[in-house]
């Protein structure tokens, strides 16, 4: 089980990461998932070594890892450029880490037809990887990482240069392969639908810090910031201020709403409209349509005070729009 | 990143302390020779004035007359296409590196006085002297200079000739520029760069010729370089050497300046490279290729041809001899190179002297790579420290042989006795080179290389052992063969350091050339084969081993 504690980093006098603390369990996915330049890509080379942090320590079983250099770490990490080894074809790039553990030839020869198999490479031992398309590139990376049977597997922002079909085909194999496998594995991105996808568990960073953890769907429900839901592009935000009890006034109406949050009279708050229409709720919104676009099964509804919606029926320009929302205070 | 400075040091140490001691150190003391009270005399400065003076001229001259074939042949690679253009192109880049010696013996063996011209014309009109006078003549070291340097011109120009947008062109044209107009006002403003960075690249090489000079100029030329030898060799007057040395090493040092500045504004533009080339379609551009072509085949391929030749055929008995010359093939030349003759130059068979030159070049390899490969590795990731050594490291380039050798005699004098000052030599001159093929490789391999390797489960020496070396074994071989090229054809540095017992290859040519008979001179045209043969196979490796795009010169 890795452990990450307190892990503190700056980047030519910036900080880049702050007091970063998560725990990987056995056979976990986790993501972590925020824009670029967050310090993602930082954190997994921390982790595997190649770069010390500012503070904090990173454990394996209890143990500190500090001591320990990179190549006895046993972490795999795949790249975003998959860096393989041009001089070596593919049997020699994905056997490379078995040999640096002095495995036997014919133990190697074994191994290797599993992990080809496992990435739907057989019969490719013998191409050079220059010759390789994008998409076979990420598989040899991939059986690279996983020949040596590593504690640990990490992927920076693995798909960014594959092309959309490519990637969500990639994504499923990937996560059918950690399934099976069993190994816990950390997977950077910045694309949500990746993350969500393959990850048992998502970690927003933001600034460099965590700024919220939970499984997709409980990140996808209960956003706990304007950011995340921004970030995760949730819905329409609003602002409002409380004027009595449940009551809020924005720009495009009163609202009652229900939350959690001790709110007083005058507070400023973020009202979240999930773009879905929805029954049984007490608010509505009122608008003049201004824009329809089509989106393969729904139409995305623009009003002419910005907010959109998605609706099953095609709307005409300029007609009134009347429909029923929930509301999410967020902080 | 304040834990590696120390260690970086520690890298550099080999690298600046033999720079200390073989570079800087020998430099100084020619600084403290040259500019004392005694040698700053009215009559030594007239001296170096008046060598300074044929230097410039000479250099000017062959400048001109290198840019008067080398544009036009530029042009010829850049813009068309034609059969046998890739060969013609390979042949016009081997001259560049051949030894000043070989070129020397070549153009020897066509126009000298016992060359193929020459004798023919002896033969045919039953004359009892040569008719054409080359060699001891300004003409002949134009000649040379010409054939060396022609292959810069044509680099440098047809790359930035065939980069340039012919959309620039068809712009012109339609605007109502003709065909003259559209190079005048177009196409030569745009080369200006290039044309000024080649032509000094060309003057700065011209300007320290020593070999071509001696060799094909005969006792009445003297440039700087060939004024120090024989100053320092035989009027055995090291001050004046000294001063001339310096006025040499200011000389070449603002050239190498000035060359810096233009070369980083050529600009090389990305149009497609085969969208400028096209077959000779009218009668004029036909002629104009076909002219050039046999120009450069013959200017290239004759002397280069006219020496093996000569190397096996006996045209001509010793003089005054000429009713009862034998004609024919032969291979005296070559097994006399193995005969240890009392009445010869040597006490030893010349063949040792190709033994010397392997045994200095194995070492020159040895030393330069020791020294290269820490210097190319930091240079490759340069940090503050590297932008302050870069130069220092580049420096001893800027210096001609002939001075680092007079550096060595009036620093080392004592330690003359050693045949190793020569492969110090040797490496000095090697070590730009060295380090200039080396660093490119090692930066070319990410970072993110290393990091997958070593994430593999690879210790430090194993990501070397396994990632490093089998990419950069490729340009350690370049490395070497420059080295070893380098060294095998040195003649400057070699003439004044090698002891007379320890010939090269290069010192027993000249020594060969120098000598009367028809013997000797059939012995310098066959060793001048051996090195050439040598030389040649160990430039085509280099460029067949030349990443694509990487350092020109």
């Amino acid at each position: 089980m890795l452990e990450i504690r307190g892990i503190y980093k700056t980047y030519e006098a910036q900080p880049l990461l702050q007091n970063i603390s998560f725990l990987v369990g056995t056979g976990e996915t986790i993501c972590l998932l925020g824009p670029s330049g967050s310090g993602k890509s930082t954190l997994l080379r921390m982790i595997a070594g190649l770069e010390p942090p500012d503070a904090g320590q990173i454990l394996w079983d209890g143990i500190d890892l500090a001591t320990t250099p990179p190549h006895l770490r046993d972490f795999g990490l795949v790249f975003q450029d998959y860096a393989l080894f041009p001089h070596l074809d593919v049997f020699d790039n994905v056997a490379f880490g078995l040999r640096m553990k002095n495995w036997k030839s014919d133990e190697i020869k074994t191994r290797l037809a599993e992990v080809l198999e496992l990435v739907n490479l057989r019969g490719f031992e013998h191409r050079k990887v220059t010759d390789l398309s994008g998409g076979e590139q990420q598989r040899v990376a991939l059986a690279r990482a996983l020949a040596p049977h590593p504690r640990l597997l990490m992927f920076d922002e693995p798909l960014g240069a594959l092309d959309r079909a490519l990637r969500e085909d990639l994504l499923n194999e990937l996560r059918g392969i950690l399934h099976r496998t069993q190994i816990p594995a950390i997977y950077v991105t910045h694309d949500q639908d990746e993350a969500f996808t393959i990850a048992d568990r998502v970690l927003l960073l933001h600034n460099g810090q965590i700024v919220q953890e939970g499984t997709p769907a409980d990140v996808w429900s209960e956003p706990n910031s304007v950011w995340v839901a921004q970030f995760l592009g949730l819905g329409n935000i609003i602002e409002g201020n409380i004027v009595n009890g449940n009551k809020v006034e924005t720009r495009v109406g009163i609202f009652s709403m229900l939350c959690n949050h001790q709110h007083q009279v005058g507070d400023k708050v973020y009202l979240l409209v999930r773009p879905l229409a929805v029954e049984n709720e007490a608010n509505q919104i009122r608008g003049r349509v201004a824009d329809v676009v089509f989106q393969q099964d729904r139409f995305k509804v623009t009003l002419d005070d910005g907010l959109y919606f998605y609706l099953k029926d095609e709307p005409k320009i300029g007609q009134m729009l009347e429909t029923k929302v929930r509301l999410e205070c967020l902080l | 990143m304040k834990s590696i400075f120390p260690r970086r040091i520690l890298i550099w140490f080999a690298p600046l302390i033999f720079l200390g001691v073989f570079f800087f150190y020998p430099f100084l003391r020619i600084l403290a020779f040259g500019l004392s009270f005694e040698t700053l005399k009215a009559n030594n400065l007239q001296l170096a004035v008046h060598v300074l003076l044929f230097t410039f001229y000479q250099a000017s001259l062959s400048t001109l007359l290198t840019l008067l074939i080398g544009l036009p042949s530029a042009y010829l690679f850049a813009r068309f296409d034609f059969h046998g253009k890739s060969l013609l192109r390979a042949l016009t880049t081997v001259p560049f590196m051949l030894p000043t010696v070989v070129v020397a013996a070549g153009f020897n063996a066509l126009l000298g006085p016992r060359g193929w011209i020459n004798l023919t014309f002896m033969h045919l009109f039953a004359l009892n002297s040569p008719p054409i006078q080359f060699v001891g003549t300004l003409g002949a070291i134009l000649l040379a200079h010409v054939f060396y340097n022609t292959t810069i011109v044509i680099r440098i120009i047809s790359n930035a000739l065939s980069g340039l947008d012919p959309k620039l062109e068809q712009a012109a044209r339609s605007l109502g520029a003709n065909e003259r107009r559209v190079w005048w006002n177009v196409i030569l403003p745009m080369l200006r760069p290039s044309i000024l960075a080649a032509s000094l690249l060309v003057f700065l090489f011209d300007f320290s010729s020593f070999g071509v000079i001696l060799l094909l100029g005969g006792p009445t030329f003297a440039t700087l370089e060939v004024e120090i030898y024989i100053q320092a060799l035989q009027m055995l007057n090291l001050p004046v050497a000294a001063l001339l040395a310096f006025i040499q090493l200011l000389c070449t040092l603002a050239f190498s300046i000035l060359y810096t500045r233009f070369s980083t504004r050529v600009t090389i533009q990305s149009a497609p490279r085969s969208a400028n080339q096209h077959k000779a379609n009218t009668i004029k551009e036909k002629v104009f290729v076909f002219a050039f072509c046999v120009l450069l085949f013959v200017l290239f391929i004759l002397p280069m041809l006219a020496l093996p030749l000569r190397s096996v055929s006996r045209l001509q008995a010793d003089r005054g001899q000429q009713t009862q010359a034998h004609y024919g093939l032969t291979t005296d030349y070559y097994t006399e190179l193995f005969i240890n003759r009392r009445n010869t130059l040597f006490y030893v068979p010349p063949i040792t002297a190709a033994l010397n030159s392997l045994l200095y070049a194995g070492a020159t390899v040895i030393l330069s790579l020791l020294l290269g490969f820490p210097a190319a590795s930091v240079l490759a990731k340069p940090g503050r420290l590297e932008k302050i050594l870069d130069p220092i490291l580049i420096l001893p380039l800027g210096a001609s042989a002939v001075t680092l050798a007079l550096g060595f005699i009036i620093a080392f004098g004592r330690l003359l006795i050693s045949p190793w000052l020569v492969p110090l030599a040797h490496t000095l001159v090697a070590l730009p080179f060295v380090i200039r093929t080396l660093q490119p490789a090692i930066a070319s391999i990410p970072d993110r290389l290393r990091q997958a390797a070593t994430t593999l489960g690879a210790s430090p020496l194993r990501v070397w052992q396994n990632v490093d070396w089998p990419i950069l074994s490729r340009a350690t071989l370049s490395a070497a063969t420059f080295a070893f090229t380098i060294s095998l054809g040195e003649f400057g540095a070699t003439l004044l350091l090698a002891r007379p017992d320890y010939p090269t290859i290069p010192i027993a040519i000249y020594n060969f050339l120098s000598q009367p008979g028809d013997l000797n001179y059939g012995q310098a045209m066959a060793m001048a084969t051996l090195l050439m043969t040598l030389t040649t196979v160990g430039i085509l490796f280099i460029e067949k081993q030349r990443l694509p795009g990487v350092g020109e010169f």
